[in-house]
């Protein structure tokens, strides 16, 4: 997984409330068995008509926003499915950082997993941050992951809360497996314990 | 862990039962007990596990089974004509033999949708911890196991180490009280709770559906309200164990037998929330005040009784007046048309919300001596190879084909058309499943959930119907 940091990029204005995941990635590109190669097929039913021509108004499509590294959304981001494709295809897109008022709970704890950080604010800096997008590509947000702050091009900050532990894993790019597996013996001894009291389990 | 002398919720009990290490900034690491895996979402972890050289920890607490790819037509024993769809089949057929975990081929009687099959196999089991990657992991909530839905990295993470990094969600408790009205279903009683909540109500909490309502419905109408609990937005829902769970769970394949059955009992008794447990959000809704729903937009939240005219984006508040615009224009309707005057093409009974065998009962019910309404398609998909072959011992099959309908295997189907079974661009279609959103039973789909019953209803009269009208009259 890649460190996040700072960033400093494009974003991308969606103010439209509870996106869901098959809006993300639709089902039908689901059918991969690899990780990578699911950005062209973001957001796929909203940003290309049937016969795969780009809808030139939807926001990513649009000449300033082709290179958005950071998506501003509506309330309840991320509904719907487990699918860590939604995530995938952000990333693969080259989205590091998405803020909302709410996320869905897998889709926030599966940005993690990525590299992707996800900032939950409230409504009224969402809208300040959401103003400052639809300036388009010459103004860059800044997002400070060790500060916990978001800047818009005005300079206009934001602090937010974030887990320590996730934040520790994001900037160092840390493989949650490999920190388990280090907790084997207290697994081990769990699980001894259990054969004892729910050996049914 | 939570002092044990302090009351507790039944979340709370199942939580301070699976922990197995805690860090200082509270973040757990929680034993998982079963690990349900399907085709979709499993590939890159048992990828992961390869290029790493690691096992699968648990592989007698493993189970795979295929079913969102798997075509349910009669003649899918040939093989799968999709590639892609066939690649992530086999996938899961090689990853499971070569990792050892329990598993059931598309061929086996025993395959269906993956939250069917642990509860009819008797691997759900109350007080455990249940993941799958698939967020309707919930549904295993009925019994008062605490199921939630997991993403590949996390699936990874479990297959390696058979445990996941949480932090605990906040208690929410839904009381239905009363008793429900003849012919109002656990799917009317969820999508009214949805629609009262929110799909984010629930966001960062662990539901507890509790109240007279809910513990007279069956283990399958259960299952039918915790499956939804993700739909309103919670981590998982559950419902206290009691006799109507140990009389489901007694004498299935892998539930306990002999002294160990006693012994878990008598453990399954203890999980209750303590009466003063202390609740972060408290949803009371009348039993009685629940009508046949439906919905009308595409977020789970759109529903409204039966009775009820599609609404107007001004009904609504800051985003969601936007959100409603674009739903009515997705789904083609005006604001004020009665719900009734809805008419559909299309007719889905299946998923793992509603494809159980209470639920082809309920269906052929109301289709015995009916038939489709001209110009409308029917399907009905058994949730597995056993509730079609229970079906098909009480006849429900004959039932369904006198009534027009396609008489299909088991598997996800049109609840999210990763198989053949889509709709086609514009077709509108009454639903069993669980969620409404745009493209997700076809492109340019229109879905409106239901219950079986005001499915079959619906595609017998051609249009949205209060089954209990129709049913008032003689066939």
């Amino acid at each position: 997984m890649d460190k996040f940091t700072t960033l400093t990029g494009i974003a991308a204005p969606m103010p439209l409330v509870n996106i869901d995941t098959d809006m993300i990635i639709p089902k039908q590109f689901l059918k991969t068995i690899k990780r990578s190669g699911l950005g062209v097929n973001l957001f796929d039913e909203m940003r290309y008509d049937r016969d795969g021509n780009e809808i030139a108004d939807f926001v990513l499509n649009q000449p300033a926003y082709r290179n958005a590294e950071v998506l501003v959304a509506g309330d309840n981001f991320g509904c719907g499915s487990s699918r860590e494709h939604a995530p995938w295809a952000l990333l693969d897109f080259g989205i590091r950082c998405v803020i909302s008022t709410s996320f869905a709970d897998i889709f926030f704890n599966n940005c993690f997993k990525n590299g992707i950080l996800p900032i939950t604010l409230p409504q009224e800096a969402v809208d300040v941050l959401m103003d400052d997008a639809r300036k388009g590509a010459n103004a860059r947000m800044t997002v400070d992951l060790e500060n916990q702050t978001v800047s818009t091009s005005d300079g206009v900050e934001f602090h937010f809360d974030i887990d320590p532990f996730r934040k520790h894993c994001l900037l160092n790019g840390l493989d949650d497996i490999g920190l388990t597996m280090e907790k084997a013996p207290s697994i081990d001894s769990y699980e001894d314990q259990m054969a004892q009291a729910r050996p049914w389990v | 862990m939570t002092n044990p002398a302090t009351p507790r919720t039944l979340y709370d009990k199942i939580w301070d039962a699976h922990v197995v290490d805690r860090s200082d900034d509270g973040t757990c690491l929680l034993y998982i007990d079963r690990h349900l895996v399907h085709e979709v979402t499993s590939p890159q972890a048992f990828e992961g596990l390869r290029m790493t050289g690691r096992k699968v920890r648990a592989p007698e607490r493993t189970i795979a089974v295929p079913d969102h790819n798997v075509p349910t037509t009669l003649d899918r024993q040939n093989g799968i004509d999709n590639p892609e769809s066939r690649i992530q089949v086999d996938a899961l057929d090689r990853n499971a033999r070569e990792f050892g975990v329990n598993y059931y081929p598309v061929n086996d009687i025993r395959q269906g949708i993956v939250h069917i099959v642990g509860p009819e196999q008797g691997w759900t089991l109350p007080g455990m911890t249940v993941v799958c990657g698939d967020s309707h992991t919930a549904t295993h909530g009925a019994f008062g196991a605490l199921a939630h839905g997991i993403g590949t990295s996390e699936v990874e993470h479990v297959l390696a180490t058979q445990t996941l990094i949480q932090s605990k969600s906040r208690n929410m408790k839904v009381e239905i009280t009363g008793r429900l009205a003849p012919g109002v279903t656990a799917k009317d009683v969820v999508l009214r709770i949805i629609a009262e909540t929110g799909t984010a109500g629930g966001t960062g909490h662990v539901i507890e559906y509790c109240g007279e309502a809910i513990r007279n419905l069956s283990m399958e109408g259960r299952m039918t309200i915790c499956n939804m609990a993700i739909e309103g937005g919670a981590r998982a829902g559950l419902i206290a164990p009691d006799e109507t769970t140990f009389n489901y769970v007694k004498g299935r394949a892998h539930a306990p037998k002999g002294a160990q059955w006693e012994a878990a009992v008598a453990w399954w008794k203890t999980l209750f929330s303590d009466a003063e447990a202390h609740w972060d959000k408290v949803v009371t809704i009348r039993g009685e005040d629940i009508e046949p729903t439906v919905t009308w937009g595409t977020s789970p939240e759109d529903a409204l009784p039966i009775s009820a005219r599609v609404p107007a984006p001004e009904d609504f508040a800051g985003g969601k007046i936007d959100a409603a615009r674009r739903s009515l224009d997705y789904m083609d309707l005006k604001p004020g048309t009665e719900l009734t005057d809805i008419s559909i093409d299309a007719v889905f009974i299946g998923s793992c919300t509603n494809g159980r065998i209470e639920d082809l009962r309920a269906a052929a019910d109301v289709l015995r001596g009916r038939k489709l309404a001209n110009g409308v398609r029917g399907m009905v998909v058994p949730g597995s190879g056993l509730v079609r072959a229970q079906a098909e011992e009480e006849g429900l099959d004959q039932v369904f084909l006198d009534a027009g309908f396609e008489w299909r295997l088991a598997g996800c189907s049109m609840c999210l058309g990763m198989n053949p079974d889509q709709l086609s661009p514009g077709e509108r279609c009454a639903a069993t499943s669980n969620r409404n959103f745009e493209g997700r039973q076809g492109y340019k789909g229109r879905t409106h959930l239901m219950s079986p019953a005001m499915a079959a209803a619906a595609g017998v009269v051609g249009h949205l119907t209060d089954v209990r009208q129709l049913m008032a009259q003689t066939v």
